[in-house]
């Protein structure tokens, strides 16, 4: 019997040659990642139970964003940053990338990618639900909790049960009014919030092929929304082209055997799907835009490591571009990185900033900021009464701030839309 | 572990997810102070919409006025329980509030191994759905040993899944207290 990519990463980690799904291993991790929310804690019990003589175990392996909760009054919230920030003094940590300073990235997950911590054919576990996003790399990638965290900030280990995978194939040319984001809106219509609990969500097809890394990104980082361990898209040429321009080289590439076993398998023929949102309150509450379009809003929001790449921008500049917002509408670059970008990517000469400034957006500063809430002066938290657009990943109760506000996720250039007339709009009508 | 829990049951529907457990404005206390950690015991599940808190007729807190600690110490959940982000602060939140044992008809994984790996408390899986079948105040003792629980409010019985290849863990108190009895660390 054959065996899946995901299978094949961890049987690696586990140092075996092979491993079957439902069994459970000891796996080496190759990083661990954590960030402001869950570093101080994962510190706290990682001291406690190793006590005074606590050692990193690779001191090269451990990665800390500061990401969350940054531009804040919050004093607690500030507080956290500052327990990170004297962990990593205390321990002389390389990879600890400071808020206030040049080194300053960002939210994690767009991060990792933009610093080379995803590498193919490794296992990156961090303290966040949406690590599955760098399973876009062709690498196993899974969040876990703050205990789980310390053990291996101690050990460098971690348990894990083999997972059964899912397959997701999307045959044909995505068209110009989809992106990465309706797919997997769509996927999740379809298998509900835990219709991948405990498993691997594998992506493949000729519409993935064509997709850039950050569109890959929008679909792994959402397997997490279908209650899936990890999502994984195995390397080709745009995973190398990309790697190869921020100088990682050296990686194994690792591919699902054709007689692998798969839990099940699903196929899209991507010219049926049609623009998709999940309304309020869960992600799988599935939609086409055209049957809630008219909608009244009162804010639309782009960002998050789900919709605050690059790429989202210029899906958003694209209908934005000479047009002006009715509602409050918030662009949150995910990454540091992607907001100069903003500064230097044009449409006929224009840059995107100037787009989304001429427009009468709001442009702030990079971090995970109203996409969960965070402290009450975090800008573009919803507030009691609000109905928002957004591309972020989550619509639960109270996850973008008031429980008495309602959200609805969307891609890029389905939230943009919506800017221009104030009310959920088809893109179809901009493009 | 202990062999017996009784105790008030909190009933929730499905889908209960993590900002519905612990609001993410709240994750900025400190975990290692005692008086802080008080916090997350206040404010779980405060973001249950008040028409499911406390099913089967809503409309019941779980912390009352400025309790950091529940009169219901059981809950009975639906399907995908803990689903959502990986915060730890879930079931430490439950926890602090009191909460010994989560009975669900199924889980998130990153709670689950929360849960278990933390030692913050016992998430069972029904072999049955419980959540209509048990109403938030009845009396539940549950029994750990034959893996059961009884309503001692209808004297009805029900079967629990054991907890499997988890169980040394649940049973240790946690992963480092395993590893620690098994040599690892």
């Amino acid at each position: 019997m054959g065996m899946t990519i995901t299978e094949k990463i961890l049987a690696k980690a586990a140092q075996r040659k092979n491993v079957v799904a439902g069994e459970t291993v000891w796996l080496n991790v190759d990083i661990l990642m954590t960030h402001d929310v869950c570093g101080p804690p994962t510190v706290a019990i990682w001291k406690k139970e190793f006590g005074e003589q606590a050692k990193v175990w690779d001191k090269q392996k451990l990665v800390i964003f500061p990401d969350h909760y940054i531009f804040t009054k919050n004093a607690h919230a500030n507080r956290n940053v500052s327990v990170l920030r004297q962990f990593a003094a205390d321990y002389n940590l390389p990879n600890y990338y400071d808020v206030g300073t040049e080194r300053y990235k960002g939210v994690c997950h767009l991060a990792l990618a933009e610093e080379g911590f995803n590498v193919p054919g490794t296992v990156l576990i961090g303290t966040d639900s949406h690590t599955c996003t760098s399973g876009a790399f062709g690498m196993f990638a899974t969040g876990v909790g703050n205990t789980d965290a310390a053990f291996i900030l101690g050990t460098g280990k971690i348990w894990e049960k083999i997972p059964e995978s899912m397959k997701f194939t999307f045959n044909g040319t995505l068209p110009e009014y989809l992106t990465a984001k309706d797919l997997i809106l769509h996927i999740l219509g379809d298998i509900t919030t835990d219709g991948a609990t405990y498993r691997a969500m594998e992506f493949d097809g000729e519409a993935i092929e064509a997709m850039n890394m950050f569109e890959r990104m929008t679909l792994t980082n959402m397997a997490i929304e279908a209650g899936g361990m990890n999502g994984i898209i195995a390397v080709d040429q745009v995973t190398r082209n990309y790697l190869n321009d921020i100088g990682v080289t050296g990686y194994e590439e690792l591919y699902s055997d054709k007689d692998a076993l798969y839990h099940s398998k699903f196929n899209y023929d991507v010219s049926k799907i049609e623009p998709t949102v999940a309304k309020p309150h869960s992600p799988d509450n599935r939609d086409t835009v055209k049957n809630v379009e008219g909608t009244a809003l009162t804010k639309c929001y782009i960002g998050s490591c789900t919709g605050g790449k690059i790429t989202d921008f210029q899906f958003a500049a694209k209908i934005l571009f000479g047009q002006k917002v009715k509602v409050p509408t918030f662009i949150v670059p995910a990454s540091t990185k992607v907001a100069k970008q903003l500064d230097v990517e044009t449409i006929n000469g224009i840059t995107l900033k100037e787009i989304f400034v001429n427009a009468g957006c709001v442009i702030a500063e990079s971090s995970c900021a109203a996409c969960l809430g965070g402290p009450s002066d975090t800008i573009g938290r919803s507030v009691e009464g609000d109905v928002v657009i957004s591309t972020t990943n989550r619509n639960f109760p109270g996850r973008m701030g008031s429980k008495n506000s309602q959200v609805y996720l969307a891609s890029p250039l389905t939230v943009a839309s919506s800017a221009v007339t104030g009310k959920i709009t088809d893109p179809r009508k901009f493009l | 572990m202990e062999n017996l829990i009784v105790g008030k049951a909190y009933v929730l529907g499905d889908n209960i997810d993590t900002d519905q457990i612990i609001p993410a404005e709240h994750l900025v206390y400190s975990t290692s102070d005692p008086e802080e950690l008080k916090k997350y015991g206040h404010f779980a599940l405060s973001s249950v919409p008040i028409d499911k808190a406390g099913l089967p007729e809503g409309g019941k807190l779980f912390i009352s006025g400025d309790n950091y600690q529940s009169e219901y110490n059981i809950i009975i959940g639906g399907s995908n329980f803990g689903c959502g982000s990986s915060r730890e602060h879930a079931p430490l939140a439950l926890q602090v509030a009191g909460v010994k044992v989560v009975i669900a008809e199924s889980y998130a994984r990153i709670f689950y191994r929360n849960a278990v790996d933390g030692g913050f408390l016992i998430p069972y899986e029904g072999t049955e759905k419980l959540n209509d079948k048990i109403k938030t105040g009845d009396k539940i003792e549950v029994d750990l040993i034959d893996n059961k629980i009884k309503n001692l409010n209808s004297g009805k019985e029900y079967q629990l899944r054991p907890l499997g290849s988890v169980y040394d863990i649940v049973n240790s108190g946690g992963i480092f207290n395993y590893a620690r009895q098994n040599k690892m660390i």
